[in-house]
């Protein structure tokens, strides 16, 4: 089987697992207990290091660009700089990056471990779609929770931004925040949920699918982990490109 | 060999009258000569590699099949066939009479609930406790806290393991993770029993524990089962040994001796994803084949 019909049965493979991930939706039992403790896992589990990622990354965007925006004699612009490149575009795609380090890596080993010790067709031999036990709830999990993270990720960002502003360069705090308050658009905040709701949907999608298809054994479940992580990693950017510019076009906010 | 309706006389010395009545009852029953499950000429590949070929048997309702074979000769794949978790490329496969070869997931639900699967390794949910993967199955049926309470429980004390209720998987040794995939299996009460290697690993007397468990529900539960192993002494305790109820209402096991000998027991000795041995375990013995006298010896 050559690269390129391996790359389409494998797509092909991966819009079966959402559709059958999404009839779940619409059947009893909906596993809503286990999609919150996912949401617990994904979600609260990540706030430490999405709030870490983010208030460094707003505190060194406004590093960089002082300089440069004080050569152009437009300071008074840092706040709106710095909030604008983290929410259309850093605070999605670090959030996403840094939820598929922890989260992806840790969906892909659990269900590969549970394909080599046969706990998935055991659990087929009970009567339980392991597709709507374990996929739907964590797909869902991360639909709802990397929004949320994004907006965390943009907010504590935009404080990093605002204390180097302040406290290391001297800038008056009003300055920073009054051109983050004019600066944004809705069209920006619109872009910046719209991205992490389908990096969410990817990121769970390749995560499970590539869990779901270990073999090999132990040195499977590390392959497949691997696997998962550097695909959603280059799907995440891949995507994040096809999204602006498909954004731009559908906001008419294209240049 | 002894006729079925004198075996039952055997047998009725040492059952109480209710249960020979139910016996009796049972072997009238026009659907016993139905089987619970059937192959036929079933092929399946792995790689341009036939793991089964044109696989033909029969497992008759409270009969064990035994089968026998080494690494990697199609043992497993047999039994995942008929819990629909793999596709046969060809042939047929029934379960109760019914053709399941080509059901969806959706359809093999319900034949999966006449089916009880102990995997080789137990394969228990290491993130649910001892009781979470016995009730695994009434939990997502929706059964009630307090039904699903007393049905683990009485799992439980069948296989002895009352005590570890509330141990996590990782606590238990391998034997008793063994056991409690035999309890979780058993939930429901299937006619149909799986067992896949279930004594590999363990030392004798654990091995022996096992062993009972399948003669316990062979001879007292009716149950239909295919018991896929490659120890010789699982063949030995499966087809010389019986489960009866004594006066004092405990599970013994009695040798077959020299008035009563067993049919409910046969052995199937695969090669190459083929049989190349059908029958009872003397007859298994006596055969002159190269391959089995080699893998009944050892050497």
């Amino acid at each position: 089987m050559n690269i390129f019909t391996r790359l389409l049965l494998e797509l092909q493979e991966m819009a079966l697992l959402i559709a059958r991930a999404a009839t779940g939706l619409f059947r009893k039992p909906r596993y809503i207990p286990e999609t919150f403790a996912q949401m617990d896992t994904i979600g609260v589990g990540s706030m430490t290091i999405i709030m870490l990622t983010g208030f460094f990354t707003g505190g060194v965007l406004t590093l960089q660009t002082y300089q440069t925006l004080a050569s152009y004699g437009a300071v008074d612009q840092l706040g709106y700089l710095v909030s604008v490149s983290l929410i259309r575009e850093l605070g999605p795609t670090l959030t996403a990056l840094m939820v598929t380090g922890r989260v992806v890596s840790a969906i892909s080993a659990e269900l590969g471990s549970m394909v080599v010790s046969e706990q998935i067709d055991a659990m087929r031999a009970l009567g339980t779609d392991p597709v709507r036990k374990l996929v739907t709830p964590r797909i869902v999990a991360l639909i709802i929770t990397l929004p949320l993270l994004t907006i965390i990720a943009d907010a504590v960002g935009i404080a990093g931004g605002w204390t180097v502003s302040t406290f290391l360069y001297g800038l008056p705090s009003a300055m920073f925040t009054g051109s983050v308050r004019s600066g944004i658009q809705t069209d920006d905040i619109i872009g910046g949920v719209v991205k992490p709701l389908v990096f969410a949907l990817l990121m769970g999608t390749i995560a499970c699918h590539k869990g779901l298809k270990t073999d090999g054994g132990t040195v499977g479940v590390g392959r497949s982990t691997t696997s998962a992580v550097v695909t959603a990693s280059i799907i995440v950017i891949f995507a994040d490109f096809v999204l602006a510019r498909a954004l731009q076009l559908v906001l008419n906010t294209a240049p | 060999m002894m006729t079925q309706t004198s075996i039952d006389e055997g047998i009725d010395n040492q059952v109480s009258a209710q249960a020979a009545d139910s016996t009796f009852r049972e072997v009238d029953d026009a659907q016993r000569v139905v089987p619970a499950i059937e192959f036929r000429n079933v092929t399946i590949e792995f790689d341009d590699r036939k793991v089964l070929n044109n696989l033909s048997f029969k497992v008759m309702k409270g009969e064990t099949k035994i089968i026998l074979g080494g690494s990697g000769c199609g043992k497993s794949t047999t039994i995942k066939l008929v819990l629909g978790l793999l596709k046969p490329d060809s042939g047929q496969v029934l379960v109760d009479g019914e053709d399941i070869t080509n059901y969806s997931e959706v359809q093999m639900t319900s034949v999966r609930k006449k089916i009880g699967m102990i995997f080789q390794e137990g394969a228990l949910f290491d993130s649910l406790s001892v009781y979470d993967n016995v009730a695994f199955k009434l939990h997502e049926q929706g059964v009630p806290e307090e039904e699903v309470e007393s049905e683990v429980t009485r799992m439980l004390r069948f296989v002895n393991l009352e005590q570890a209720i509330d141990k996590m998987p990782s606590e238990l040794s391998g034997g008793m993770r063994r056991r409690v995939g035999i309890a979780r299996a058993l939930v429901g009460d299937p006619k149909i029993v799986m067992f896949d290697e279930p004594t590999a690993g363990l030392d004798p007397p654990t091995a022996r524990t096992i062993c009972e468990l399948a003669m316990k529900l062979r001879d007292l539960e009716d149950v239909s089962s295919i018991f896929v192993t490659h120890e010789m002494n699982n063949l030995d305790y499966l087809c010389s040994e019986y489960a009866v109820v004594n006066e004092a209402g405990e599970v013994v096991f009695e040798k077959e001796g020299e008035k009563l000998c067993l049919i409910n027991s046969k052995v199937i000795m695969m090669r190459d994803g083929q049989i190349i041995f059908s029958g009872t375990d003397e007859s298994l013995r006596r055969s002159e084949e190269a391959y089995i006298q080699k893998f009944l010896r050892g050497h």
